[in-house]
């Protein structure tokens, strides 16, 4: 036999997977949301991830009351002290203690991170949509716009960008959700073309229904899981973009405690006190695990 | 126990393990195959079938848990076997042949060495000896050239090339029984024909036992000694194939039987009679049979506990069913199986065209140039008539039907509806609605039932007040016959023949004059298959309202259609009046679908064989795009000239070189294909 055990494994599988889908057949939407959210919470990988991100989340928002000492109370006889009871992550080069500096650096994180995933996740979901529903020149076109887009390094266009127009969160934010739009399009093209060769899409179009109407009521709800798990790796993407901008000082500004601008800031003293750098460069890798572990769990679930 | 026995299955049951829920699917089944006998499995979809064939195999899935008995192949038992054992047995007691060919080989192989390798591997030949028995093998299964099969990919074979591997890599190994799990359902009735042909040839030289796993009784009453009908995880009628089929002892059976029209019966004559209700979800439970809350029979003490099987009085039939030895009495005093017949006869009268299709062609980009799909189409939909098109894959009909319904352009030629050219998709709408094969996929899964209808409505009717709506919405599912709590749910929660009757009532949300049906039922079981048919019937009851009625199954064609088109390779090669174009003088392409369909050819006798593989479109052939293939051919000018149509006197046209008074001649008899092997 050509045919392996597991591969008939699988087969057997399929045969009565759609009776098994009979058995829980009259959930509701908030039922299914529910039941969603109880199978994540048995994944002990998304527990992992969800305390970590649940953790800095907490933190962006009560930083000020969380931690210890003022982030930016300068201590001119204390400057880069190694970890002690007084500063658990010790102090930098101007005294600060890097316990309540890491505490506070993640709020511009996680404000500019979400913010620019939601914006690429609009822009590259109607583009995705327009090109995959419509195909033909529209899609030619815009696709090649797209590849072009991409052919070009993406750090290079934002430091270009950032240096000519100047930095805040607004214009960071703004720069990686179109920086992220062109990328996400691709991956909702993607899924849009298989949907859109479906019947329900002709039988759409045999009703007369317009294109916006099919695209965005009729569509749009079928592709919401490849959306969700495209936004929480988006996320993860962000993180690292935005901490990448701050490292290159083209983020946050000093005296932010933020955690990519204290790396870049901290290496001048790595040899004398790696803890400056060491530990944002600690914080920032737990919230991009924390949230790939997320990131996998809900991808598991949501294509299980 | 006896040596001849080769398969013998015990009180086996089965249960799927989800979500810490135990779903049982297999209830006390217990069957035996004799040495060299061929036994059929029927029964519908998710009745265990499968889960029987994958326990014979010792493959089932990992969730599976065997809750007793015991399957004894050669009197060896393999639920308890090593996986030693197990590996040694398949291949030479016991080989599979699946459903789906495609995905059973291996895609980066080819075929030939597949097969070599059975004999390399089980066998112990050398590599040359395990090539030299494989075109021997592949010589058996009917291949003109083996040597050039053994160099090919799967992927150069057609379906059923793919399957005739299958069936020698099975075979390689001379194993005691051969499993077959439905292997010609994906498959065009010709093809179907030729493997069907070709297992019963096999089993004739070979003499090894099958178990035939199917949903087609047709197939099975030509292929198997005996029989046993599965419903709902448990064998509810067994007994010699012949008396089963003509004198069935179980409830379910006789439904199965009365759901497919038989050949030569119209919705004229009788309505189809559906098996009412639906199979009960996996590891739902009742105490009593598992049949009775479907069972027009059923009474009180069919609901205490399941009926065991028992022989039947003065029949090989073993029945679970209590009422087994009165049944015919017991129906006549349920009022019988028929329902009285209320056909109201139509009126003939004089029919205006609602369609015209003239003279059109599609083609379609492809990797190499354009495919002409279809070519030089013609035909009209009349008011008030059902036209069945009938064609195998590849032969254009959903193109055809796709680019009548507006969702294709046509690169030639035209197409008036209702008298004016169209096409503003607005008014399209309006006129003409279509429902698709596929229920899973032409509902939006997101959508509930009554958010589905409600918008057709919105769409498709007159304007009216939201109030309205909802109570059209109501009168629209009671028209497809959908219960009021439906509604709320969505497509993921209906059962295929559900999902299909909101499809066909969005269908009929508006007042359409012409709904195009492509292949609407057969998707579906055939007790669904047969409530689907009955509905449509109603639908279109005596009003105006003209099908486009598109199948592969002539049989159901025949039963519904007032007139028929053949279509083979893009092109319509006959056309006319139902009854005339089922009967001589017709098109040899139809003659040759008569002949594959079991139904009809049942009654017919010797079947003909179709030469070689169905062409390329990309590449048809010259002259009649026929005569490659056909039984008839008249060789030189059918390869050079395209044939013009000719019309009959019973007023229906084929393309075709020979005239009609030869033609009916001709088919007086069947043409001697005996010596047709395949491509």
């Amino acid at each position: 036999m050509a045919q392996s055990t597991s591969e008939v494994g699988v087969m057997a599988e399929a045969i009565i997977d759609p009776l098994l889908a009979n058995v829980g057949q009259l959930q509701t939407r908030s039922e299914r949301f529910r039941s969603h959210w109880q199978q994540l919470f048995k994944k002990p990988s998304f527990v992992i991830g969800f305390v970590i991100v649940a953790f800095w989340v907490i933190d962006a928002i009560f930083a000020t009351t969380i931690a210890p000492q003022d982030p930016q109370s300068q201590h001119a006889f204390i400057t880069l002290q190694g970890p002690s009871g007084a500063h658990w992550f010790g102090t930098d080069w101007l005294g600060r203690d890097v316990f309540s500096r890491v505490l506070a650096g993640c709020t511009s994180i996680l404000k500019v991170a979400p913010l620019a995933t939601l914006l690429g996740i609009a822009g590259g979901t109607v583009v995705g949509l327009i090109t995959g529903y419509f195909g033909g020149k529209i899609d030619s076109i815009i696709m090649r716009v797209v590849d072009a887009f991409l052919a070009f390094p993406l750090i290079i266009i934002a430091v270009l960008v950032l240096s000519l127009i100047g930095t805040s969160e607004f214009t960071v934010v703004l720069l990686i959700g179109i920086i992220f739009t062109p990328v996400i399009s691709r991956t909702i093209r993607s899924v849009v073309l298989v949907e859109r060769e479906k019947e329900y899409v002709a039988s759409a179009k045999l009703r007369g229904e317009r294109s916006l109407y099919i695209m965005f009521a009729e569509i749009l709800p079928n592709i919401t899981s490849t959306i969700i798990v495209e936004a929480t790796i988006r996320v993860g993407y962000a993180i690292f973009t935005a901490a990448t901008l701050s490292f290159l000082t083209l983020g946050a500004q000093p005296p932010s405690p933020d955690w990519g601008l204290t790396i870049t800031q901290g290496r001048l003293y790595i040899q004398m006190a790696p803890w400056v750098v060491l530990f944002p460069a600690l914080a920032l890798a737990t919230l991009v695990v924390g949230i790939n572990l997320i990131v996998e769990a809900i991808q598991k679930e949501l294509n299980a | 126990m006896s040596s001849d026995v080769t398969l013998q299955v015990n009180d086996l049951s089965v249960s799927y393990v989800s979500q810490g829920r135990k779903l049982p699917v297999l209830r006390d089944v217990s069957f035996e195959i004799n040495r060299g006998e061929a036994y059929g499995l029927v029964g519908e979809s998710g009745c265990g079938k499968s889960t029987v064939a994958m326990a014979v195999m010792a493959y089932l899935a990992n969730n599976a848990l065997t809750e007793s008995g015991t399957i004894l192949l050669k009197g060896e038992d393999v639920i308890t076997a090593t996986p030693e054992q197990l590996r040694e047995w398949r291949g030479t007691r016991v080989a599979m042949v699946y459903q789906d060919p495609g995905s059973s080989l291996n895609p980066t192989m080819l075929v030939g060495r597949q097969v070599a390798e059975v004999f390399h591997f089980h066998g112990g030949d050398s590599w040359d000896d395990a090539m030299a028995k494989t075109v021997e093998m592949f010589e058996k299964v009917r291949f003109s050239d083996p040597a050039r099969i053994m160099e090919r990919y799967p992927y150069e074979l057609s379906g059923g090339q793919q399957q005739r591997v299958m069936i020698a890599m099975a075979l390689a190994a001379n194993p005691a029984l051969l499993v077959m799990d439905e292997p010609t359902t994906g498959l065009d009735a010709t093809v179907e024909a030729d493997i069907i042909e070709l297992v019963i040839q096999l089993r004739k030289e070979m003499g090894t036992s099958t178990l035939f796993i199917s949903h087609n009784l047709g197939i099975v009453s030509r292929l198997c000694d005996r029989v046993g009908v599965l419903y709902a995880g448990r064998l509810v009628e067994e007994g010699i194939t012949s008396e089963v089929m003509s004198d069935p002892h179980h409830p379910y059976t006789i439904g199965l039987l009365n759901s497919v029209p038989k050949w030569g019966e119209t919705k004229e004559d009788s309505r189809l009679e559906p098996i009412p209700g639906d199979l009960p979800p996996l590891g739902y439970v009742l105490t009593g049979c598992s049949f009775a809350p479907r069972c027009a029979i059923a009474s009180p003490e069919c609901e205490t506990s399941p009926p065991p099987l028992q022989a039947c009085a003065g029949s090989s039939i073993k029945s679970a069913c209590l009422k087994r030895d009165g049944l015919k009495e017991e129906f006549a005093r349920a009022g019988g199986t028929k329902t009285a017949v209320q056909i109201t006869k139509r009126v003939a009268r004089e029919a205006t065209p609602v369609i015209v299709v003239d003279h059109i062609a599609k083609r379609f980009k492809g990797k190499n140039g354009e495919i002409t799909v279809l070519s030089d189409v013609s035909l009209t939909i009349k008011a008030g008539e059902i036209l069945g098109l009938v064609g195998e894959s590849g032969s254009g009909k959903t193109t055809l039907a796709r680019t009548i319904a507006g969702l294709y352009k046509p690169d030639a030629g035209s197409i008036t509806s209702g008298g004016e050219a169209h096409r503003s998709q607005d008014s399209q709408s309006h006129f003409l609605q279509m429902v698709f094969q596929n229920p899973d996929t032409a509902l939006n899964p997101k959508f509930s039932v009554s958010r589905i209808l409600g918008r057709a409505i919105k769409q498709l009717a007159a304007p009216m007040s939201a109030s309205d709506r909802t109570k059209r919405i109501l009168e629209l599912a009671k028209s497809v016959k959908l219960q009021g709590y439906h509604l709320e749910l969505r497509p993921s929660a209906l059962s295929g023949g559900l999902k299909q009757r909101v499809a066909i009532g969005r269908a009929f949300a508006g007042v359409p004059q012409v709904v195009i049906l492509d292949e609407p039922a057969s998707a579906l079981d055939v007790s669904v298959q047969a409530t689907i048919l009955n509905l449509l019937v109603d639908l279109q009851g005596d009003s105006d309202l003209a099908y486009l009625f598109i199948s592969h199954d002539l049989a159901v064609v025949n039963y519904l259609a007032d007139r028929i088109a053949v279509m083979y390779l893009g092109e319509i090669v006959e056309i006319g009046p139902a009854r005339s174009v089922v009967a001589p003088p017709h098109h040899p392409y139809t003659e040759v679908l008569l002949s594959a369909n079991s139904a009809a050819n049942s009654v017919k006798g010797e079947r003909i064989r179709l030469k070689g593989q169905m062409p390329s479109l990309a590449n048809p052939p010259s002259g009649c795009r026929f005569h490659t293939r056909c039984p008839r051919s008249l060789g030189e000018r059918c390869s050079t000239v395209a044939p013009e149509f000719q019309t009959t006197a019973d007023g229906h046209a084929y393309r075709c070189h020979i005239a009609p008074e030869e033609l009916a001649r001709l088919q007086q008899t069947k043409p001697d294909t005996s010596d047709a092997t395949f491509e």
